[in-house]
């Protein structure tokens, strides 16, 4: 073998690993997933049905809520978080801020909470005798405890304050980060020709976060379209399947009901379907506006 | 600034703040407490910090699912790190137009949901278990290996990489350093705070991972962290003083290396971005 042949061998080398895990444990099931969503049986003995299990879908009531909450969720949820983050993260570039590393700090605390962990402690806060209830009876705002986990319209709203606590600090601390590398001088300028600062953020901040929120807003309809621990240990989907979510479902679907893989691996290739629609979308939003 | 609009502003912030921490406190207090103090709102700290943690230890298999978790997220840490850099330094140094392709296909890697992978896995080890039980279902491998090698870390080094000083590596081929001795000796030493973030992040990602783990182990003694305190939050007559004080501990490893070290985390998620 020559120099140039064995550098070549040993340069791929160092990416092997790396390239066959990957195809092994995510190009290799997705494949296998489209495979079965054209099967159907119970367990592992499962037989070829064509396009039923797709068909199937369109009339499932349990899927169609599914989708109808996790959209509720993605529209109502993901730019609600991302306004907060860019606004707070906005009020914590001021220089002349005291107390900043607290502050920040503090958002960002929840953060590195493990999922399950937060979602239990919700799900008492919550409760019908949960601390919230206590605190807005006392409080006189309410007059009857809200029922936080047991009603279709308040178990949904339980998950989005969930999801948003859980989140805005992750999302703030990237656009804390673009903030910084913003050239103050551009403010100044602006300033000197009397751009007012809702002029400046709308002018000059937003435009210049626009791949931050791109990142953001994809990464966080991707998680949203992901959304399982939160919903299964605050509501366990309920009440009825008011809060269900997709990925709940296709465990469900897999592991709770009487296994149903390829009608599993179907509802799967739903999500992967929606997750590209978005991005997509997404990016050609990002992208006409910089036209 | 006006001062009505630097009050309204502080007094945001500190909302927020306050929002942000109160579960936290609520914890820490309630693991204090008895069930019944913190069914009717107690929000002071109470003498039962001692007695909840008697009870956690006799009642509960907390300690076997404290190490099945260490186990496991020190594993894919080591692992992860190891896999991650060799590849993203791979990527990075030996630059080719091959490569480059490999490299966005992984990335697309990203873009699936765990959950559509979740059921091909599930059969997957399904059938190694019938030739290598070790490795098969309920075992901790099977929980480690999906886990292990992620588009975004690859990413994250190869990112990071970008900045490394290519001349150190010329160096170290000219005083006679194989391929993998200049990584080794050259690379991982000078890029410390680059495997501290990816550390802090997949041990966190890993020690908080709960649909895998959900589907994989089977037997109550292989339970993580995350199984047991799902498993105690869905049951009837929770013992609310108790079952806070599980989160709290389960909950101290993260803080503490979040604390620790906060610096190169912060650096390390706004990093990949950049």
């Amino acid at each position: 073998m020559n120099i140039k042949a064995k550098t070549n061998a040993i340069s791929w080398s160092f990416i092997a690993v790396a390239v066959i895990m990957i195809c092994v444990f995510y190009f290799y099931p997705m494949i296998q997933a489209l495979i079965m969503s054209f099967q159907s049986g119970t367990g592992t003995n499962l037989s070829f049905v064509g396009l039923d299990n797709y068909k199937r879908l369109l009339s499932d009531t349990s899927f169609l809520t599914a989708l109808k909450n996790t959209s509720i969720y993605l529209i109502v949820q993901v730019p609600i978080m991302i306004l907060l983050a860019m606004f707070i993260s906005v009020l914590l570039n001021d220089k002349n801020l005291k107390l900043k590393g607290f502050f920040r700090t503090a958002i960002f605390l929840p953060a590195v909470t493990s999922l399950v962990a937060y979602s239990v402690i919700f799900k008492y806060l919550f409760g019908p005798d949960g601390l919230i209830n206590t605190m807005l009876l006392k409080l006189h705002i309410v007059n009857a405890p809200i029922e936080w986990i047991t009603d279709p319209f308040w178990a949904k709203i339980t998950i989005i304050i969930a999801i948003t606590w859980r989140w805005t600090g992750y999302n703030m601390i990237f656009y804390l980060s673009a903030l910084q590398n913003i050239d103050n001088s551009i403010y100044e300028a602006a300033r000197i020709d009397g751009a007012s600062s809702f002029r400046q953020f709308r002018s000059i901040t937003v435009p210049l976060l626009k791949p931050i929120i791109l990142f953001t807003s994809i990464t966080s309809t991707i998680g949203t379209l992901q959304l399982f621990d939160e919903v299964m240990n605050i509501t366990k989907g309920g009440p009825g399947n008011a809060t269900m979510t997709l990925s709940q479902y296709i465990y469900d679907l897999s592991f709770k009901y009487t296994p149903n893989f390829g009608y599993a691996a179907t509802v799967s290739y739903a999500i992967v379907i929606l997750i590209v629609i978005f991005s997509i979308l997404q990016f050609k939003l990002a992208g006409d506006k910089n036209g | 600034m006006g001062k009505l609009k630097r009050f309204f502003m502080y007094l945001f912030l500190s909302i927020a703040s306050l929002v942000s921490i109160f579960p936290f406190l609520w914890m820490i207090v309630s693991s204090t407490n008895r069930s019944i103090d913190v069914t009717q709102g107690k929000l002071l700290p109470g003498p039962y910090l001692g007695e909840n943690l008697k009870k956690v230890f006799d009642t509960i298999d907390i300690v076997p699912a404290l190490l099945n978790s260490a186990q496991i997220s020190i594993t894919t840490t080591i692992l992860a790190m190891l896999i991650a850099s060799l590849a993203g330094y791979g990527f990075e140094i030996f630059r080719s137009k091959s490569k480059d392709i490999v490299f966005s296909i992984l990335l697309l890697s990203m873009m699936l949901p765990f959950a559509a992978l979740m059921v091909p896995l599930y059969r997957m080890f399904g059938s190694i278990s019938q030739t290598m039980p070790f490795i098969g279902i309920d075992t901790i491998s099977s929980v480690i290996l999906p886990t292990v090698t992620t588009a975004f870390l690859i990413f994250f080094f190869r990112q990071s990489t970008k900045m490394f000083p290519k001349d150190m590596l010329e160096a170290g081929r000219i005083d006679g350093l194989s391929e993998l001795g200049v990584f080794f000796r050259v690379y991982v030493p000078t890029m410390k705070t680059t495997y501290a973030a990816a550390a802090i992040i997949t041990f966190m990602s890993s020690w908080n991972n709960y649909l895998w783990p959900l589907v994989v182990l089977q037997s109550p003694e292989k339970r993580t962290i995350p199984l047991l305190i799902s498993n105690l939050g869905s049951s009837y007559s929770p013992d609310y003083g108790v079952i806070m004080t599980v989160i709290l501990i389960a909950t101290l490893p993260t803080a503490i290396v979040f604390f620790l070290m906060q610096k190169h985390f912060v650096a390390g998620m706004t990093g990949s971005v950049k």
